[in-house]
């Protein structure tokens, strides 16, 4: 870990003026992925925003019949929240699925959208990785490649999205909100959120520098289903190989969207017209295109088994 | 005391303590946060100062040069030790690869320096800004490639067992030729990391030439001369310390590159040094169980004797490194008059591979348990009824040498029983339960049991207390509480009135910990001490040891009855011996048995594997502290689901490392993964281990776990994986179809 400053403002406009000019400078909220990204010197920060007393901790309704999520709500009182419950089950249930309750108690709503890719060639110094270090080369391509994408990524980075949260936010059209250090706010689609990494793949995200996020808003309830599957090789504590967020009504129209097969959660709109033909149709729209390792091609027969298995869940 | 006839009448079958499930002693200070481990020993030297291990970032080559002028001017920064401003060191007791000096280097995150600073972060920092400029060469680092050119070798685990190159009874080609069943088959295991909770750590402190280390190890005898070795200086200016150690399974069997480097950090800073491996460095920087390709033969008549057995194991390793035995067990398991064992071992570029928990049995019974299932199912024979027709009581290779116990029948009978063995469907893929599919498959379990050396010193004094002190290890397993037992039996006091000294290489030497051979040589070394101390308290007291009976804190002679604390009031007396076998482990062939039964479920869709239940039945002669093995059973048994389901060091086999090297890519079970777990010990003792009748568990609750959980995952779905560990990508492609 390199020495760093640190300030705790107390504003949401302070925070992003706080960061404004200052290339070096990161937000911190729960820390659980940052802090060891900087013991590892993955991060290297030298100027440590903490945004925790920003008041950012409050789950509202919105005029529009939808919930603002603040983007302080840690992971634990999100899927907690009886409203999330009721009707967006999706999201507690793929909130449910992630990390540990430990890690759930300090993680919040922004921090989990900004967690960054578990590869495990980003993880280690030594390696080659443009994520972590652009132009390095990448070094899990000719690699170990088992966990990683096999869709969205480039000839740069098979690095994928770690997480289980936006997955389900990704299904749900979730709004990113956020504020630029002159106070200007933006709503970003999660669609446009996370971006691929082409040969850029050390931006994550389409936040602009010092940009904070406020919140995360959800539309009006969808009705329907609400199903996350995560598939992992043991039964808690680890990535999802593949996920599935659906969100299904009763004549089979719905939604879906992948984790743990792209540098984003994936959603393909035009594919879900298929749904009520089945998995196997649907997944062939969905991963069109898919470019698999050797090692990572299993995915394919997995999320379509995977959704097949959601798609049951969400009849019986 | 010398033990080389079979063990009659001692004070130990009273079994007063002995044979009890007593809580461990030592729990109250692990739970409370109270057990000091290595790196916590924050009172044993003043002023310690925080090393930070530099391992390099290639898999083979030379380091040209290393830049620390950044690093060395970096805040807090005491001392930095380069590998190029140390003479290449010697090798320690079992090590292949260098441990420190030099430019070579021979595999990824090799210690290749030191950074000490005054705190850990700064250390951390200062390592950051080290230049290493590294002459990278081509490396052999798939072991598919380099085992076609593999040679033949002989090996021994480190934990006592051993092979030959190639070992033969009869004819095996012609009886397998001739067989009219016959099985052939080719089994992989991954390389696997031990994965403890606490890592390497030791603190070093100088006082002139000599040299203390708090470190954490297993054994530590071989630690302290392996440290003498591996710095040139005496043995007799050694000392090591461990008395409580975080988990090993034979990734502390041998010294490493923490105890190393915090005595060449202290030398450097003139202070008291700490050095703790940073996970991401364990699974490179030491050692790990190594993969293996096995191929297994087994020729049988059409009623299910097997008369040809085949079991040939290749494995890869540095250059001088040792084997994988993983044919051991086939020698010993079944009854078969034409047999061929065989080792090879590829030259490998990666870490050192060496012991793991039950090193050759583990991976050979992952190969040879399976091989069974497949040869009954090709039989028409029931797996449990297959194995017991080929049972056999004597040494197959030898038979005119019997097992000095063996009950693998009842093993197998009694878990047969036990788990519902009967109500198993044995054509797969057959029972549902919602989306899971069902099997249940069971294995044998086998595993050596290892006769050596151990010490013991014991102490009353004026207040009734008796003191032992042995340099034996407590890894987790009970040792504070099975010796506390045996010393309380001996002495005729209850267990509080004993306290257990462990660890310390001033104390006699003992056993160690290692190859489940810990309880029994390091409780019969106590009790070699306890019958010296018995003496001297007759002696003391004027009455005939021969029928003195020391119980309930007094010793009784004729009508007389004195209390024990009386023998201690001019001063304390002392009983110090130790153990020693003769022959006898040559006389009778000593082994440990198990049935292991395991029931899964695999989703039908997405062919994720979870256990749902266990039972492990073991024959191991007299169990000490029936719960305290317990625990090793099941800790066994969990390490063997982890084996069969996800553990393995994913290796990069271009850049000549491994990948997942981190507790998040290594996966090891979690607890909800780890269903119910039953364990019955038979009732049974072993006069031929040692007076004290028993035998070790802590290995064989691993050993046959993960053919079991195959077998069952078989039973499930109709699919046979032969590659460990059993993901469900090795599935999904014969799944039957779900929707």
């Amino acid at each position: 870990m390199k020495s760093f400053t640190y300030e705790r403002p107390s504003t949401p406009a302070q925070a992003a003026q706080a960061l404004s000019g200052k290339p070096n400078a990161k937000f911190i909220a729960g820390g659980t992925n940052l802090l060891d990204l900087m013991k590892l010197q993955i991060e290297t920060p030298t100027h440590l925003v903490d945004v925790n007393g920003l008041g950012l901790d409050k789950i509202e309704a919105t005029p529009e019949g939808g919930l603002r999520v603040g983007a302080l709500v840690r992971n634990t009182d999100l899927a907690a929240d009886a409203r999330v419950r009721k009707d967006y089950a999706v999201l507690s249930r793929a909130l449910l699925a992630g990390a540990s309750g430990q890690l759930r108690n300090k993680a919040t709503t922004a921090g989990n959208l900004l967690q960054r890719t578990r590869c495990p060639y980003f993880y280690d110094t030594a390696q080659p990785c443009n994520k972590r270090q652009p132009g390095s080369g990448c070094g899990a391509l000719a690699g170990v490649s088992r966990t990683l994408a096999i869709i969205g990524a480039s000839e740069a980075c098979i690095a994928t999205h770690p997480g289980d949260m936006a997955v389900a936010m990704r299904v749900l059209d979730a709004t990113v909100e956020t504020v630029d250090a002159r106070g200007n706010a933006r709503r970003i689609p999660m669609a446009e959120f996370h971006r691929l990494p082409g040969d850029r793949p050390e931006i994550d995200t389409t936040l602009k520098p010092g940009e904070l996020i406020t919140a995360v808003t959800l539309p009006k309830p969808l009705g329907g289903k609400h199903i996350y599957r995560k598939v992992r090789d043991r039964a808690s504590y680890a990535y999802a190989l593949v996920s599935v967020a659906a969100v299904i009504q009763p004549d089979g129209s719905g939604r879906v969207a992948l984790g743990g097969i792209a540098p984003k959660p994936w959603r393909v709109e035009a594919a879900e017209g298929v749904l009520p033909k089945g998995a196997r149709a649907t997944t062939e729209q969905l991963l069109a295109g898919a470019k698999p390792t050797h090692d990572n091609a299993y995915k394919i027969k997995l999320a379509e088994r995977t959704l097949g298995a959601a798609l049951i869940e969400a009849r019986a | 005391m010398k033990f080389d006839t079979p063990a009659g009448q001692n004070p130990i079958d009273q079994l007063k303590v002995v044979g009890k499930p007593t809580d461990r002693i030592d729990g109250p200070y692990k739970t409370t946060g109270t057990a000091p481990y290595a790196y916590e020993r924050h009172d044993v030297a003043p002023n310690q100062a925080y090393g930070y291990v530099l391992g390099a970032g290639i898999g083979k080559g030379r380091l040209r040069a290393l830049n620390t002028a950044t690093a060395r001017r970096a805040p807090g920064v005491i001392a930095i030790v380069s590998t190029l401003d140390t003479p290449k060191l010697g090798l320690g007791r079992m090590n292949t690869a260098n441990l420190f000096g030099g430019a070579e280097i021979q595999h990824y995150h090799q210690a290749i320096a030191l950074v000490v600073a005054e705190t850990f972060e700064q250390a951390r920092a200062a390592a950051f800004l080290i230049r290493a400029d590294y002459a990278a060469e081509p490396g052999a680092f798939d072991l598919d490639v380099a085992a076609k050119s593999a040679k033949p070798v002989e090996g021994g685990s480190g934990e006592g067992s051993g092979s030959g190159a190639e070992d033969r009874v009869g004819d095996f080609e012609k009886a397998f030729a001739e067989a009219p069943v016959q099985f052939d088959e080719t089994f992989t295991t991954p390389d696997e990391s031990h994965a403890m909770m606490e890592p390497h750590a030791s603190i070093a402190a100088w006082d002139g030439d000599k040299l203390t280390l708090w470190t954490s190890n297993q054994m530590i005898a071989w630690g302290k001369g392996s440290v003498a070795k591996i710095l040139g200086i005496k043995p007799e200016n050694v000392r090591i310390d461990s008395p409580y150690i975080g988990g090993g399974f034979g990734g502390k069997l041998f010294v490493r590159s923490d105890a190393i480097l915090a005595a060449l950090g202290a030398k450097a800073a003139g202070r008291p040094v700490k050095v703790a491996l940073t996970r991401p460095l364990i699974a490179n920087n030491t050692t790990h169980r190594p993969a293996t390709i096995q191929r297994i033969r087994i020729g049988a008549t059409k009623d299910g004797q097997i008369t040809a057995i085949a079991h040939e194991s290749t494995s890869g390793n540095l250059p001088d490194g040792r084997p994988e035995t993983a044919v051991d067990q086939t020698k010993l398991l079944y009854a078969g008059a034409n047999r061929l064992t065989a080792l090879k071992l590829a030259h490998l570029d990666l870490p050192e591979g060496n012991a793991m928990r039950a090193p050759g049995e583990a991976p050979g019974l992952m190969a040879l348990e399976i091989a069974m299932d497949e040869m009954a199912e090709r039989l028409g024979l029931d797996p449990v009824a297959f194995r017991i027709r080929n049972d056999t009581q004597v040494d197959p290779g030898h038979p005119d040498r019997p097992f000095s116990h063996r009950n693998l029948v009842g093993c197998l009978e009694q878990g047969a029983e036990r788990f519902g063995w009967g109500k198993r469907n044995p054509k797969p893929g057959q029972v549902r339960d919602g989306h899971w599919l069902i099997g249940i498959g069971m294995a044998a379990g086998f595993r050596n049991n290892m006769l050596t050396k151990s010490g013991a010193r014991v102490r009353l004094d004026a207040k009734g207390v008796v003191t032992v002190e042995t340099d034996m290890t407590d890894i987790g397993t009970g040792s504070y509480t099975i010796i506390a037992q045996t010393a309380a039996e001996m002495m005729g006091l209850p267990l509080e009135r004993v306290v257990v000294r462990l660890g310390d290489s001033d104390f006699p030497a003992s056993a160690g910990s290692g190859g489940q051979w810990g309880a029994n040589n390091s409780t019969a070394g106590v009790y070699a001490a306890c019958v010296k101390l018995r003496e001297a308290v007759a002696q003391k007291l004027g009455v005939n040891s021969a029928d003195a009976v020391f119980a309930e804190g007094e010793v009784r002679s004729g009508n007389r009855a004195m209390p024990l604390a009386e023998a201690a009031t001019d001063g304390d007396l002392t009983g110090e011996d130790f153990i020693e076998y003769g022959d006898i482990s040559k006389q009778k062939q000593q082994s440990t048995f198990a049935g292991h039964f395991v029931e899964v479920g695999v989703d039908m869709h997405t062919a994720e594997i979870r256990v749902r239940r266990m039972l492990a039945v073991c024959a191991a002669g007299r169990i000490l502290n029936p719960k305290s093995a317990r625990s090793q059973v099941i800790g066994g048994m969990t390490m063997g689901v982890g084996g069969a389901l996800m553990e393995e060091l994913a290796v990069d086999t271009k850049r000549g490392f491994f990948v997942n090297h981190d507790l998040a890519g290594y996966e090891v079970p979690v607890h909800a993964d780890i269903p119910h777990q039953e364990v019955i010990f038979l009732d049974e003792v072993d006069p031929m281990s040692s007076p004290m009748k028993a035998k070790g568990v802590g290995e064989l609750g691993i050993c046959g776990v993960g053919a079991a959980v195959a077998n069952a995952v078989y039973n499930a779905t109709g699919i046979r994986v032969r590659d460990y560990p059993i993901t469900l990508d090795k599935l999904l492609d014969r799944m039957p179809d779900a929707a």
